[in-house]
């Protein structure tokens, strides 16, 4: 059965069309649509795991067209982790927005589902100007997304996002133009055959378009020096949203994982220069990550600096080009990815029950319900920050033995700061929105646990991730050698078997 | 020809992205259009420059024919162009609005 593999880009794409047809005024209507699609995805990404554990790589030839010439899909075990991870993520982000944040402006479930299927396609398409359109996909209706609501702030935000993201579309169009023209090929598995014998004349143009295609990753997984609008728009927009950008970043990261093990692997001339700026970057990434969190002066930026550090992370584990390194990240993706979305959902019932403050770190009306919100915090902050048992500590205990002893010193210093960083400004963050308060209680603003058990879920997946740390390390360390070994991919890319399932 | 069709692109790209830094919403949508052509009349390049060879291998004439993909990856991009710069033009119209300026970082001031 591969066409399993059609199923997360058709159903949010039905969802969305029915959801467009059915228009704005029947809301219920859209929201059990939403949600039917949104359950389905996670299904459909459990059968896609468990298929994907076995090791095979799955491939799906659209239109049986054979592999260079057509568009294929292709599943392997870090497809089907982020696939997994998403459709848990876009679950309960949804079910936070049905609350009532779904209403605030129009077509919320028509965005939310293309938004689903760009980023499912990005993490499934085995061809390089697929992996464009479905970017734009998800790009276009994240512009939609950031701007539901309204608000001077948030257009102000969205604008700088929208324009930034359009010169990263022209860039990734002449990365792809230059190595479609020195290569004549598209497809990612053929790429890296070509590219591994490319003449030596050709080294500095594959080089150049290489290094092209990590900027516009990087822009999209906000790598240091490209990451100034991430903080504004994700503290901007609502949390619904926000939680579901939370996996936008790891799009980029998929990317450039993607590209360094199977197009540019670092052994290659081309590649080569890649490999040399990523551990950089990773660690500057880190740095101005936590500088970020300590600097915020807003609960919600503070979050959002949480996922720019985040991305460094998973950057330094990846920058290792060992099977260690990149299992490591892969246990931090899904871990960093649901709590930073935890608390940009928690942070709303603060936000809104502190009244005119908002989540600013200044004295402000004491919270409603300071116990329930409390505990969920100190959850979120535990996870957040690494501190032990939760499996932030796990992802960090892993990436810091993942190390080679020659780049140790400068990675554990960075990582460790960040960390120490991260927690001080967390432990500051919850003295000022829960003790640090003046004047009284606002009147409106309570929440239910029903409508909390949407962040509860995010942020106690943490909890769930170290119960199941052994069973999830195994199966990225699995993955992480199958992404080292690129050639099962490109022979199950371009094998004779033209009819898909590639054992 | 090859150097005609390179500069055309390079004069694209630098009014494109000397549009882009005046950071006012207008002028920032005029220079991502030019920036979308350079790069659109790029993509086209990169099939290569022939002249009256048939687009199909075996259609006929002997040696070299046009290589039709990159006109279908134009063809993409402009689509997806298109539609992407209608939509920053409907922001840019909204952020005035809002705003009360056309700076893209929506401060205003300055001239």
């Amino acid at each position: 059965m591969t066409h399993w593999l059609m199923v997360p880009l058709v159903l949010p794409l039905v969802a969305a069309m029915v959801n467009l047809l059915l228009g704005g005024r029947e809301i219920g209507r859209q929201r059990l649509v939403s949600l039917a699609c949104a359950s389905g995805l996670l299904v459909a990404a459990m059968v896609l795991l468990e298929r994907a554990a076995g090791g095979g790589l799955t491939v799906y030839r659209l239109g049986n067209w054979p592999a260079p010439f057509g568009i294929v899909l292709v599943l392997d075990r870090l497809s089907g982790l982020l696939l997994t991870t998403t459709a848990v993520l876009a679950l309960l982000s949804l079910l936070h927005a049905v609350n009532g944040d779904d209403a605030r402006g129009h077509h919320f479930h028509v965005f939310f589902p293309i938004q689903l299927l760009g980023i499912n396609g990005a993490f499934l398409t085995g061809d390089l100007f697929n992996l464009f359109v479905f970017f734009e996909v998800l790009l276009i209706a994240s512009y939609c997304l950031s701007l539901h609501g309204g608000g001077a702030e948030r257009v102000r935000a969205s604008l700088r996002y929208v324009a930034l993201n359009l010169i990263g579309s022209a860039l990734f169009l002449l990365a792809v133009g230059a190595l479609y023209g020195l290569t004549g090929t598209l497809n990612m598995a053929d790429l890296g055959s070509k590219v591994a014998a490319a003449p030596v004349e050709q080294v500095a143009l594959l080089r150049a378009g290489g290094l092209l295609l990590l900027v516009v990753f990087g822009l999209k997984a906000a790598i240091l020096p490209l990451h100034p609008w991430l903080p504004p728009l994700y503290g901007s927009v609502l949390a619904p949203v926000a939680a579901l950008f939370a996996v936008m970043t790891k799009v980029g990261v998929y990317a450039i994982l993607r590209t360094v093990t199977l197009i540019l692997p670092p052994q290659g001339a081309v590649g080569s220069a890649i490999a040399e700026v990523l551990p950089l970057l990773a660690l500057l990434t880190l740095a101005a990550g936590g500088l970020g969190v300590l600097a915020a002066a807003r609960l919600r930026t503070l979050i959002a600096s949480l996922v720019v550090l985040s991305v460094g992370a998973l950057l330094a584990g990846i920058g290792q080009f060992n099977a260690a390194g990149i299992a490591a990240a892969l246990y931090y993706l899904p871990h960093t990815t649901l709590v930073a979305a935890g608390l940009f959902l928690l942070a709303e019932p603060i936000t809104r029950q502190r009244g005119e403050v908002e989540d600013r770190f200044i004295p402000g009306p004491p919270l409603l319900q300071p116990t329930r919100l409390g505990l969920l915090f100190v959850l979120g902050a535990v996870a957040a920050a690494g501190l032990p048992p939760l499996s932030g500590f796990i992802g960090k205990l892993m990436l810091l033995r993942s190390v080679a002893p020659a780049d140790g010193p400068w990675l554990w210093i960075v990582v460790l700061g960040a960390s120490l960083l991260t927690l001080i400004a967390l432990s500051r963050a919850g003295s000022r929105l829960f003790w640090g308060t003046a004047g009284t209680a606002g009147a409106a603003g309570t929440v239910g646990w029903r409508q909390l058990l949407p962040a509860a879920l995010l942020l106690a997946a943490s909890i769930g991730m170290t119960i199941a740390a052994a069973p999830i390390s195994r199966y990225t360390e699995a993955a992480a050698h199958q992404l080292l070994a690129p050639q099962q991919y490109i022979d199950a890319v371009l094998g004779a078997s033209a009819t898909g399932g590639t054992p | 020809m090859e150097a005609l069709a390179a500069c055309t692109v390079a004069v694209l790209v630098a009014c494109g992205v000397y549009l882009l830094l005046r950071a006012r919403t207008f002028s920032v949508v005029v220079g991502l259009s030019l920036l979308s052509y350079a790069v659109n009349l790029f993509l086209f390049f990169t099939g290569r420059l022939l002249a009256s060879a048939p687009p199909l291998v075996g259609s006929g004439a002997e040696g070299a024919s046009a290589d039709p993909l990159p006109q279908a990856l134009v063809l993409t991009a402009i689509v997806i162009g298109f539609a992407m710069t209608a939509f920053v033009l409907i922001l840019a119209l909204r952020a005035r609005g809002e705003l009360g300026n056309d700076h893209v970082d929506g401060k205003g001031g300055g001239r």
